[in-house]
């Protein structure tokens, strides 16, 4: 029993990943009817953007310019991170997918995959193919809790990725930009009509997706502290099929599918061999999306919708 | 100097592509007996192999002999001889299109190849390129059936491709070449070439069949639904076939028969353009682009549209397991990690970049970005930040492609030309 719980928080830990990237794929989906391809690698960015705001703020406090305690070092990180992916996010918007607004649909989806390759690409030209470590911020205390061991860094994890997802909600639902969002998700002609500006929106949701795997891949650095640019595709392209599992929008959904994945893997991985773990996430995914074409929480919508 | 490019070009409107052909071919023939003297004379390493390109970004020094090369061996001898000979070609081209089409299309189609084989014989590295070229011709005209003429987005070629490319190579491993794998070769490999092409068709049809998993669940529903299944399908396709120790596992499967030669690749090539080209002006092919346009309607004027959708999808998986067969023989080596997202991305850009809807514009796209990706090796890193960006702006500027929504006519590419009134 002690085993499956074991299994259970690092699965908890594992699906707050997808479930943080999910988020920035569902919404992006979700407003503009877009695949936005290059989320996996703005995790990606995100990861090192969070690594050289780190590893900045460490060699600021060794020199002593500043005494900082490493948790605020950390909380600063996650904070400015999120600031500048953020940013690259709607650059990413401007270059990418404003241009091509009137396109079809599947133009936009390349242009977002070339970006992604661009971004890999990019930080290979400027840091070289070697790997880089992320900084370990917080010392790594075991609680032993009945025979299952947890980390302070997995409650961490899934702690801050929980109140994250929470904050998000409350914003898709409390505020005038929310509201917009939502406005836009319903309805892609009549909103602008009523003089919400599909950019602003459109970057702003792009800038709040990009901000959670900004999020995600600090916590991901804390938990794995090896980063290479080439680490956002797997992440990327898996917490994309949960996104859609999660259904059109759905933040709940997406949060639910991300976690379920987490799931599926780290369970596949404790009963079988773990070189079937693709195999076997993918054919239940694949099921279930037999059942239920349009996600959990999606509700059927016509594709003409944007076309 | 507007006069004289205007002058230029209306001389050179009415060369046919036969002329065009005649001047390619002596162009070769040209390389074949000059080409290793000038270039020791204009102080190359050795002939450029890719028309200079590779060497102009390894040795910048290089490239006033590299571009006098290629003035020298191509650019002139195919615009001198195709206008010389311009007039000869219109009548020859005239007579022959008085003759069935089909004539003229084999005569058009042999004149390409013998270029073609001697422009690739000086080389290995040429051969290869050139085979590696063709595949991906087949391969982004069978995904345009899906992405252009039938407007979904399907994910799952790399997936089609593996599964073709696993059984041709099962297939001829198992029953011609003595391999550990799978033990004794069970016929005779003399017996072999005869046997290729019932590979390759083989390949396709376990191919059409793991498309048909993905086409009962999708073509249900309308809308992004085929883009995850065929991702996800893709996906289960190399997770299974990296579990499939019969097969090599994620070690891959090597030692397939040398079998895809030049003239068989060229074949399949020309077969495939041929076949989709016809499928795509058919009644089914215009009924797949009504079903592109408005489901409903198409519907209405009694399109089966759910019919029509699966045959175009298991049509196209069939060609992209051929391509993988060929892929397979081509390399003679496989292994699962190749159908990956890499390959996916590779061909939806050339789908894209070329153009939807049109077989020009898979011609195009396939070709060009080939090209472009083996020519630009030398810049390594740089290459991975200038074709995007390249594909960026394309699409920017031209979201559906240099060469959309244009029809491939054959009579049209064959026929004499005019002189163009002024």
């Amino acid at each position: 029993m002690a085993f499956f719980f074991q299994n259970l928080v690092n699965a908890l830990q594992w699906g707050s990943f997808y479930a943080l990237i999910a988020l920035g794929y569902s919404m992006v989906y979700g407003v503009l009817m877009l695949f936005n391809f290059a989320h996996g690698d703005i995790f990606m960015v995100g990861a090192y953007i969070g690594f050289g705001v780190a590893s900045g703020l460490v060699a600021l406090t060794s020199t002593g310019a500043v005494a900082l305690p490493n948790w605020s070092i950390l909380m600063l990180t996650i904070i400015v991170s999120m600031f500048l992916t953020a940013f690259v996010g709607m650059i990413v918007e401007r270059i990418g997918y404003r241009p091509l607004r009137d396109a079809p649909r599947a133009s936009a989806a390349i242009t977002g995959l070339m970006i992604g390759i661009i971004l890999e690409t990019g930080n290979l030209a400027l840091l070289g193919a070697r790997r880089v470590r992320f900084p370990s911020l917080i010392e790594s205390t075991t609680y032993n809790i009945g025979g299952v061991f947890v980390t302070n860094k997995k409650i961490m994890i899934v702690v801050v990725s929980l109140l994250l997802m929470f904050a998000l909600n409350q914003f898709v639902r409390r505020t005038k930009w929310g509201m917009a969002m939502r406005a836009m998700a319903f309805d892609y002609v009549v909103v602008p009509l009523m003089g919400v500006s599909t950019n602003t929106i459109a970057a702003l949701t792009f800038a709040l997706g990009s901000a959670l795997a900004a999020a995600a891949g600090i916590l991901f650095g804390l938990a794995y502290p090896v980063l290479d640019p080439y680490m956002g595709i797997v992440f990327g392209w898996k917490a994309f099929v949960a996104a859609i599992l999660g259904g059109r929008g759905s933040i709940l959904g997406a949060t639910l599918a991300g976690f379920l994945l987490g799931f599926i893997e780290i369970f596949v991985a404790m009963i079988f061999p773990s070189t079937l773990r693709d195999l076997i996430a993918y054919s239940i995914i694949l099921l279930i999306l037999t059942f239920k074409p349009h996600g959990f929480f999606g509700e059927p919508y016509s594709a003409r919708l944007r076309l | 100097m507007k006069q004289l490019k205007e002058n230029i070009r209306s001389s050179f409107s009415r060369v046919p592509l036969l002329g065009w052909l005649f001047g390619a071919l002596i162009a070769v023939w040209l390389e074949h007996l000059a080409g290793d003297p000038l270039a020791a004379a204009l102080g190359l390493p050795k002939i450029p192999v890719l028309f200079g390109c590779v060497i102009m970004l390894k040795k910048p020094v290089l490239i006033p002999a590299a571009v006098i090369y290629v003035l020298l061996i191509y650019a002139l001898p195919v615009a001198a001889v195709a206008r010389l000979s311009a007039s000869f070609a219109n009548r020859l081209a005239a007579r022959m299109l008085n003759l069935p089409i089909f004539f003229s299309v084999a005569i058009h189609l042999g004149l390409l190849y013998a270029v073609l084989h001697m422009w690739s014989e000086m080389s290995a590295y040429r051969v290869i390129t050139l085979k590696l070229t063709l595949i991906a011709v087949m391969l982004t005209l069978s995904l345009n059936i899906i992405n252009g003429y039938m407007g979904e987005f399907s994910c799952s070629h790399p997936g089609f491709m593996a599964l073709g490319a696993y059984a041709a190579s099962a297939f001829t491993v198992a029953l011609f070449v003595e391999d550990k794998l799978f033990g004794q070769a069970l016929l005779p490999s003399a017996l072999g070439p005869f046997m290729f092409p019932l590979a390759l068709i083989a390949g396709g049809m376990v191919a059409a069949l793991g498309a048909l998993a993905i086409a009962i669940p999708s073509f249900r529903t309308r809308g992004d639904y085929l883009a995850i299944i065929s991702l996800a399908f893709m996906f289960i396709v190399k997770s299974m076939i990296e579990n499939l120790e019969v097969v090599g596992g994620p070690r891959g499967l090597s030692s397939q028969p040398d079998w895809a030669n030049l003239p068989t690749v060229f074949g399949w090539t020309v077969a495939c353009v041929w076949i989709i080209n016809n499928f795509v002006r058919s009644t089914l092919g215009k009924a797949l682009n009504a079903v592109r346009d408005e489901e409903t309607a198409a519907n209405a004027m009694t399109v089966d549209t759910r019919r029509t959708k699966i045959i175009a999808f298991l049509f196209a998986a069939f060609w992209a397991g051929v391509a993988g067969g060929l892929f397979a023989h081509v390399l003679r080596y496989v292994n699962p990690a190749t159908f990956g997202i890499q390959k996916l991305a590779e061909v939806l850009a050339m789908v894209y970049f070329g153009g939807l809807n049109s077989v020009y514009g898979s011609i195009v796209g396939a070709v060009s970005l080939s090209l472009l990706g083996e020519a630009l090796r030398p810049l390594e890193i740089l290459k991975w930040l200038i074709i995007p960006l390249l594909l960026i702006l394309v699409m920017i500027f031209r979201p559906t492609g240099l060469v959309a929504f244009k029809e491939f006519n054959v009579k049209n590419l064959v026929k004499p030309r005019q002189r163009r009134k002024e």
